[in-house]
């Protein structure tokens, strides 16, 4: 009964969101009726989406590969460079500057240069820009929480004669993990949007980057929103899954908040 | 490790600190004389209160019993061994202002942090633990976590972690600075209800005149730039309980030590 009615809570505002925004939308449209190409309604989406239903699910599956992977691989060279500068001085002193420097590099702009590299055809080349992109925000953020440790806490350790990686594996990185998450449910949009970007310039042909050109190319405009839909569609599913994963593995943080 | 603690030797001094001194960034523009010239003896048992303004050194100079900070000159003993020996042999415990539970461990997971530290067998450690929450008597809060409780249970959850392992010496820096009044007063009574039961030797940070003189055997007047002992005003006033915050003699010592704050801060 409550768990019903809490599950209708949070579940009824975005749904009913969603229906304003997209009947308000078809309804618009119905009334000003631009030309297609500006913008077309929900509906002609819908229909393109079911037209095209195979090279969309194809596309989806490519471009979401090249999401998660470059995601995962960013998520964990970004931690591992945190962890890394935390625990070693001369670490900090070079990986510091060297993350500051590759975050300053505008990296979309390296995606033909990484097509040169990798190939043009290539999935490597999208995926080393999603890596890139997903690697400073984690590696900022989880530094943070390694280093933003209430100063007592570490005294405490000390005083029972603790040593370093210990004090990393019982304060930091438990002290680290909402600064992990946070970053971890920026880096899943940021990913897509990475993913989608690179393969405007090169890689599989099938995917949903060179779909969204193709299609606008030929100005079928409704193909084209049906992809980014499909993106769309990656980017809240993978958030989806960080805000699961992220209460699953520390479940104090949400008692916590509850109570304060 | 078996944390018995207690039985061992029985040096007569708990702390015996000879021309203590500490600059913190010696030579840098930024250097502090935080103390200077600390000669102090502390006896098995006693319960010490450090006393004194702001920036009197009285936090650097509890830091120093424990091995936190380095002298720059002069020896400090714990125990009779040099404070490094005692911090790694786990004489003394430390409490804090803020309580510094660890919220990803449930109450009872933090009383055994230190005990885990130790290596000790979980089945031990949860029977420790249990015994330590009946001590502060929290016992029905074993499961709760930090954030649920209020920051006087947070408090006792501390010093029950501080006591797990049965040190031999209380380190307290202004424990009870953050809470209210009548909670402090509380935790008063109860932090005077467990020296007396468990004998253990207390030295205490306080900017409280009172708390100063409610709690302790002895009070040590500290006076501010570089910090250093005013005056060490001796405070019997036997056994403690609600009627003493009445007692003349308390008020007396009160009047006392304030004299002597106000001594040590004349220019």
């Amino acid at each position: 009964m409550t768990a019903a009615r809490t599950l209708l809570r949070s579940w009824l505002p975005p749904v009913v969101a969603a229906g304003v925004i997209f009947g308000g939308w078809e309804a618009l449209l119905a009334i000003i009726r631009p030309d297609g190409f500006v913008l077309p309604p929900p509906s002609e989406i819908g229909g393109a989406v079911a037209q095209n239903w195979d090279a969309i699910v194809t596309a989806t599956g490519v471009t979401g590969f090249i999401v998660i992977t470059g995601l995962l691989a960013g998520v964990v060279v970004g931690a591992a460079f945190a962890l890394l500068v935390t625990a070693f001085r001369a670490a900090n002193e070079t990986l510091t500057p060297l993350a500051v420097a590759i975050n300053a590099v505008p990296i979309i702009a390296l995606a033909p240069i990484f097509n040169a590299w990798f190939g043009i055809l290539s999935p490597r080349s999208n995926q080393a820009v999603v890596v890139v992109l997903v690697f400073f925000p984690v590696f900022v953020n989880t530094a943070r929480g390694l280093t933003q440790v209430e100063p007592s806490q570490i005294e405490l350790m000390e005083s029972y004669g603790a040593r370093k990686w210990r004090i990393m594996r019982e304060v930091r990185i438990p002290n680290a993990m909402p600064f992990f998450f946070t970053a971890l449910k920026l880096a899943t949009s940021l990913a897509v949007i990475a993913a989608i970007v690179a393969e405007y310039f090169g890689g599989r042909q099938d995917a949903l980057g060179n779909l969204i050109t193709n299609s606008a190319g030929l100005t079928r405009y409704d193909d084209a929103w049906a992809a980014v839909l499909a993106g769309s569609l990656v980017g809240i599913g993978l958030y989806a899954l960080a805000v699961v994963i992220e209460r699953l593995v520390m479940p104090w943080y949400f008692t916590a908040r509850r109570s304060a | 490790m078996t944390g018995t603690g207690g039985a061992v030797d029985s040096h007569p001094l708990a702390v015996e600190i000879r021309g203590g001194s500490k600059i913190f960034n010696p030579g840098r523009h930024n250097e502090v004389k935080a103390v200077a010239d600390i000669d102090l003896d502390i006896g098995q048992g006693d319960f010490v209160t450090l006393i004194g303004p702001s920036g009197c050194g009285k936090s650097t100079l509890l830091r120093l019993i424990a091995a936190l900070i380095d002298t720059t000159e002069g020896t400090v003993l714990v125990n009779g061994k040099t404070a490094d020996a005692a911090r790694l042999d786990r004489d003394y415990s430390m409490v804090f202002q803020r309580a510094g539970l660890f919220d990803w461990r449930n109450v009872s997971r933090n009383i055994e942090l230190p005990l885990e530290l130790m290596g000790w067998k979980a089945a031990d450690r949860r029977r420790r633990s249990a015994e330590m929450l009946e001590l502060v008597k929290l016992g029905e809060f074993a499961r709760h976590h930090p954030a649920e409780l209020s920051g006087g249970m947070q408090q006792r959850v501390a010093i029950a972690r501080a006591m797990s392992f049965h040190p031999k010496l209380l380190l307290m820096d202004e424990p009870f600075g953050a809470l209210d009044e009548m909670t402090r007063e509380h935790m008063q009574n109860e932090l005077l209800r467990i020296w007396n039961e468990t004998q253990i030797t207390v030295v205490f940070v306080t900017h409280s005149i009172p708390e100063a003189v409610f709690l302790s055997t002895k009070v040590v007047v500290m006076s501010p730039r570089p910090g250093r002992i005013a005056a060490v005003v001796d405070n019997d006033l036997g056994e403690r309980n609600e009627a003493t915050r009445d007692d003349p003699a308390f008020f007396a010592n009160v009047t006392t030590v304030r004299n002597a704050l106000r001594g040590g801060e004349r220019p």
